[in-house]
């Protein structure tokens, strides 16, 4: 397997490889979520018991998960990063990071949205909310610890290290509706059990939660393709790149 | 072994030697403290309901403060980098300079700590619970502490961001701790979250070693 991925090890080739995921990512998600959020916005019935407040779910549900799989994503990225030495595997800790808080930050606000028909008020310290601000605190930490850092390198590698040991708030996030008894409802969507939604309501979902996944990936390649770009602005296949224009 | 007990030895030295590094994180443990009644008054009932969380983020924050100075002597005088090239580094050495951290700082906290209780008017019940929390959850503290630490090392002016990066880690052992110290309060069992708290100082000092020493392989190169 190393021998078939040691090419992508070179920037120029990573480069180009994660061009063509990006516009597979990039049009799959922006389709996927134009669907899922139009079909749930308008199409699908309203709640016996929410009336038409539930339907901010398409919205929360998909940057919620997306936003405790992007930090798990990025863990899996330092880990590779610190293992094998794999200088491109910090970087895209530092592209994954900003738009991880940025879905979290997301999920936090539609949820504070959601809260206020239904619970009757913005915020409570729940385990599961409060969680989520973790979370969020601890997107903040790894890209403010990348910018304290002089020598970059060095910062992305620092960032990844801190990303690996916040990693264990990812599953006390999960589990905190297990453990603590708390105001949030359980997960609605489970892989492995029927889901608790009628179907109708369940496809835009579902539709919305891929589609979400695919523009974090999307956005983190911007980024990484970016970054890419900048450091290795004195390498001849940048100027290549540029000369191309694309 | 012998490493292991030198290391001990030498930072016990040094922090004797400069007795501030000790004494301020306790005085500034006290003060927090103190300043609860005064913001939010006097009145016992409500000072006991909120003592284990005041007294928990008291310890929260003085460790906190105490660890900028963990590695940072070390780092400007180059001892830090002789440290790593010898030839017994390896994460037993990390643990023992960290463990020596948690007696120098943590176990006068925790002997200051019955006091902190007498001036918020914890119930006998609770205060063992307290006292048996602080000293199953605090080298936990001071484990996750020294990743963050070792990461903001080579940084300078590194305080609030030390903050930053470890706070967060250290709100799952506040939750459990207090939690454990409410249900003593009750009169509840609360062996689980005590065996909880263990369960997260175990995981603490078998896994952290390790980010310790890769975090300070950065910062020193």
């Amino acid at each position: 397997m190393f021998k078939w991925l040691h090419p992508y090890a070179k920037s120029e080739n990573l480069y180009r490889l994660s061009g063509k995921f990006l516009f597979w990512f990039g049009w799959l998600g922006t389709i996927g979520a134009i669907i899922g959020t139009i079909w749930g916005l308008a199409f699908t019935p309203a709640d016996y018991q929410q009336g038409d407040s539930f339907r901010i779910i398409y919205l929360h549900v998909p940057t919620a998960m997306m936003s405790m799989s992007g930090y798990l994503g990025m863990a899996i990225a330092a880990f590779i990063g610190t293992v094998w030495q794999q200088r491109h595997a910090d970087m895209t800790v530092i592209a994954l990071a900003p738009v991880g808080a940025v879905y979290t930050f997301l999920a936090l606000f539609t949820g504070a949205v959601w809260g206020k028909p239904t619970w009757g008020t913005y915020w409570v310290w729940d385990a599961r909310l409060t969680s989520e601000l973790i979370l969020l605190f601890l997107y903040l930490g790894v890209i403010a610890l990348y910018y304290a850092y002089e020598d970059k390198r060095s910062g992305a590698r620092a960032a990844a290290i801190l990303a690996m040991v916040g990693v264990i708030n990812v599953p006390i996030i999960h589990y905190s509706v297990v453990w603590w008894n708390s105001l949030h409802q359980g997960a609605t969507v489970t892989v492995f059990e029927k889901p608790k939604m009628d179907s109708s309501m369940l496809w835009p979902l579902l539709i919305n939660i891929v589609a979400f996944g695919l523009i974090l990936g999307a956005l983190t390649l911007m980024r990484l393709r970016n970054d890419l770009l900048m450091k290795e602005g004195h390498r001849p296949w940048v100027k290549k790149v540029l000369e191309e224009g694309r | 072994m012998t490493v292991w007990l030198e290391t001990m030895r030498r930072e016990t030295l040094l922090v004797m030697r400069k007795k501030s590094d000790v004494l301020n994180p306790l005085v500034f443990y006290l003060l927090v403290i103190s300043l609860f009644p005064l913001g939010v008054g006097p009145a016992p009932e409500t000072l006991a309901r909120i003592a284990p969380g005041v007294i928990w983020v008291a310890v929260l924050l003085s460790v906190m403060l105490s660890l900028e100075r963990l590695f940072r002597d070390d780092y400007r005088d180059g001892s830090l980098e002789q440290l790593l090239l010898s030839p017994h580094v390896g994460a037993g050495l990390i643990l023992a300079k960290i463990l020596s951290h948690w007696l120098m700082v943590c176990v006068p906290i925790l002997i200051l700590s019955p006091l902190a209780a007498l001036l918020m008017g914890v119930s006998p019940p609770a205060l063992v619970a307290m006292m048996l929390s602080l000293l199953v959850a605090t080298p936990a503290l001071s484990m996750i502490g020294a990743v963050g630490s070792a990461l903001t090392v080579g940084v300078g002016r590194s305080g609030v961001l030390l903050s930053l990066l470890i706070l967060p880690l250290f709100i799952p052992v506040l939750i459990f701790a207090t939690a454990a110290i409410d249900a003593a309060a009750m009169s509840l069992p609360y062996l689980g979250q005590l065996a909880l708290l263990a369960a997260f100082s175990a995981a603490a000092i078998t896994l952290t070693p390790f980010a310790v020493l890769a975090a300070l392989k950065i910062s020193v190169q």
